[in-house]
């Protein structure tokens, strides 16, 4: 049986790791609380910037940051309201039938995504997709540290988390398929022999384009 | 006496002006050579707008139109999609006059439910003004594209399986097409192999009633696609249309237009060379300069993007087969010319555009199409060369593909053709799991290309002729590696192909040669003491 990897941010929705984000910032206990994680997130923001540019793990470990100190309860609490709010209405309409295509088709289909594992979860169930492999905050004494727990999903890592996977589930990669809108995933794309560009950058058009392959534009 | 539209070559001949993709290329051929021409443009019909109301309410083996129009019943109008005609016709096309009166019918007859499907089957989706063009712009504007919409032969919540055939081929259609009280088809017939069954059967079915017929053991079984009696391919469509026709309420309309592709400026491409007026001779002077100095795609625009001014001369409406008869009748009456004897070798051009490349490029496996698919099998009769002839084409055979429309083609001919060119092989090993690619059905889906299944039909609609012929012989190509693939020899010029062609043929070959565009069909018979039977495999 084949496996199909989605990414997530941009690929199925139009919405990047930022925004789930924001939502918990600005839904804390109190307008005190949320005020004082949005300044810090503000102040930070240039950081994040910069490393955006040099490198998406670093990104995302500025990023998730932000989390630090929140309760369990809460992060599980908000994530039913984050996906509705957030993420569900950002979907592309076609991302759920590419989604259904590769499941019709009898593929195992992967999430694959820097965003947080509990949303994932979410959207996973949502698209009826049947793994994820997403990012892990570290909790300590049922609050969020700040922490990524290691590997970071990001970059060249997701290439290797989908070979270990595929090799897990008796998946020949030749046979398996990645789906991306980022250059900056194509250490992901090249990993398994049908690669393919969803709404892709300017760069990985360059790139799709070169060396033949698909090039899907979802509506969104 | 040979028909006027077969021209010999004698010593005194000027060279002939074939396709090599988008150039024009001079050619000398030998003395005692056949040089078959298209016949002249039929007249067109002076009132088409009366024809069509004519033929709707005086329908072969059917009651009128308006006979079978009660208010608020459900109806769906299908519409042959861009690849037909070659090019593009100058608007109005004759499908935009068809609708208009149709959809004035219906209003009417109080039927408001009208939804119009573009029947592309397994073909790429037409875009906004593809649409346009064909329907026009009222149509369009009040329709489009909630009501006027592209089958997606993939959506299976929009598929309806209707049954099988006696010979199991399974019949799948577009849902709001079978659950319509009336389906009204609108055809443009280009060639003798359009139309008829072909319509809904094929023009609204997905891959799963496809692959009954179009795979490589019914396309060996064909003798000819343009000669419907004699195609397993056409058989095989007549069943599961026939099929169709019984679950379904389906009144068709078809049309036909004359040959007239080129405009006045471009129309001496048609016209045997040595009748060429000085002027016509410095116009192709001038063409062929300018095509030698142009870039591809100015080049691809110049043919490609000025639409041809058909004229329409028939229209043919009622029950599919009844009115059918009558469309065949007037396709052959434009393009049959009659030749008699077949040929040890066939020479052609391969023109810049097939079916499959409306405003894209002829890619390789196209080429390939047109010459051992299109091209070859444009007779009725026996086939134009002997069998274990040689067919000599001229192209640059381009490795060059459109990255949206052709995205699976590419993938295989550069992944799947180095390993077998053996049609059979193809279709077992390969067939099934690539036409299920997630990506490509996206791609056909929400894109425009074409569905990944559609390559190793492009490939089986060449095979024909593969079994045919004893030699491909490629003039001009731009590099070796894909003729090489393709199964193809090549030549430098046209005397180094013929001096190869001639080693394999008896010593005074018979040589013939195809003068298109614009289309012709050589209704060849064969003289009787070289009579080449078809071998049983190509028996229909």
């Amino acid at each position: 049986m084949a496996a199909s990897y989605f990414d997530v941010d941009g690929t199925l929705v139009t919405t990047n790791l930022v925004h789930p984000t924001l939502f918990y910032l600005q839904n804390q206990p109190t307008p005190l609380h949320s005020f004082a994680k949005l300044g810090r997130a503000l102040i930070k923001a240039p950081w994040m910037a910069l490393a955006e540019m040099k490198d998406r793990r670093l990104f995302n470990e500025m990023l998730f940051s932000s989390f630090e100190g929140m309760s369990e309860d809460r992060l599980y609490l908000l994530a039913e309201e984050t996906f509705e709010k957030v993420m569900k209405p950002k979907l592309y309409r076609g991302a759920r039938d590419l989604v259904q295509t590769s499941l019709d088709k009898g593929h195992e289909v992967v999430l694959v995504s820097g965003a947080l594992d509990f949303l994932m979860a979410l959207l996973k169930d949502h698209l009826g997709a049947t793994g994820v492999i997403a990012n892990k905050l570290e909790i300590h004494d049922r609050y969020a540290t700040g922490k990524l727990l290691r590997p970071v999903v990001a970059g060249p890592e997701k290439a290797r988390l989908i070979r270990e996977h595929a090799r897990a589930g008796g998946h020949d990669l030749d046979e398996c398929f990645a789906y991306s809108d980022s250059y900056s995933d194509v250490p992901m794309l090249s990993v398994v022999g049908h690669p393919a560009a969803v709404n892709p950058d300017r760069k990985l058009t360059h790139l799709a384009e070169a060396y033949h392959w698909p090039i899907i534009h979802l509506a969104a | 006496m040979s028909h006027p539209s077969v021209v010999t070559i004698d010593s005194r001949s000027a060279p002939r002006t074939l396709f090599s993709g988008d150039q024009l290329v001079d050619v000398d051929l030998p003395t005692g050579t056949r040089v078959i021409y298209p016949k002249p443009p039929l007249a067109p019909l002076k009132d088409v707008n009366a024809a069509i109301r004519y033929a709707i309410n005086h329908p072969y083996n059917s009651e009128p139109l308006y006979a079978k129009l009660r208010p608020g019943m459900k109806v769906t109008i299908a519409i042959d999609d861009i690849s037909l005609p070659l090019p593009p016709m100058k608007r109005p096309d004759v499908r935009e006059l068809v609708l208009t009166i149709v959809l004035d019918l219906l209003s009417d007859h109080g039927v408001d439910d009208v939804e119009m499907i573009i029947a592309t089957s397994v073909h790429r989706r037409m875009t906004g003004p593809e649409v346009r063009h064909v329907v026009g712009d009222k149509i369009f504007n009040a329709y489009w594209p909630k009501k006027l919409y592209n089958h997606d032969g993939e959506d299976a919540a929009n598929m309806s399986y209707i049954g099988s055939t006696e010979l199991g081929e399974e019949v799948e259609l577009n849902k709001r097409a079978v659950d319509s009280d009336l389906v009204i088809y609108v055809n443009l017939n280009f060639v003798p192999m359009d139309g008829g069954h072909k319509s809904v059967a094929v023009g609204l079915c997905g891959y799963r009633s496809l692959r009954s017929h179009h795979n490589p053991k019914v396309m060996r079984a064909c003798h000819s696609y343009m000669d419907p009696g004699s195609s397993a391919l056409a058989t095989s469509v007549e069943r599961m249309g026939r099929l169709t026709n019984q679950k379904l309420n389906v009144f068709t309309i078809e049309t036909t237009i004359n040959n007239r592709m080129f405009d006045r400026p471009l129309s001496f491409l048609a016209k045997n060379e040595d009748e060429l007026t000085s002027t016509e001779k410095s116009s192709l002077r001038a063409l062929r300069f300018t095509l030698s100095k142009l870039p591809q795609p100015a080049r691809q625009a110049i043919f490609q993007r000025v639409p041809s001014p058909y004229g329409v001369t028939g229209v043919f409406a009622g029950e599919t087969e009844a009115a059918h008869v009558h469309t065949l009748k007037r396709a052959y009456e434009q393009y049959l010319v009659p030749v008699t004897g077949q040929a040890d070798i066939l020479i052609t051009g391969i023109p810049f555009i097939s079916p499959y490349n409306v405003n894209s490029f002829l890619n390789p496996l196209l080429v390939q199409v047109m010459a051992n698919g299109y091209l070859f099998n444009l007779y009725k009769g026996v086939p134009m060369v002997k069998k274990g002839g040689t067919m000599i084409i001229l192209h640059p055979c381009t490795d060059q593909f459109d990255n949206e429309h052709h995205a699976p083609y590419i993938e295989f001919v550069h992944r799947l053709l180095p390993e077998t060119r053996d049609a059979m092989e193809l279709h077992k090993r390969f067939e099934a799991k690539f036409a299920s690619n997630p990506a490509y059905i996206e791609m056909y889906r929400s894109g425009h290309a074409y569905h990944p299944a559609h390559p190793f039909f492009m490939w089986y609609w060449g095979e024909a002729g593969r079994q045919h012929l004893g030699r491909m012989i490629v003039v001009g190509a731009d590099n070796e590696y894909i003729p090489k693939l393709l199964g193809w020899e090549t030549a430098r010029t046209m005397d180094e192909a013929l001096r190869m062609a001639k080693t394999t043929a008896p010593a005074r070959p018979e040589i013939l040669a195809l003068h298109c565009p614009p289309t012709l069909m050589a209704e060849v018979s064969a003289h009787p003491s070289r009579l080449s039977t078809p071998p049983d495999s190509l028996r229909g």
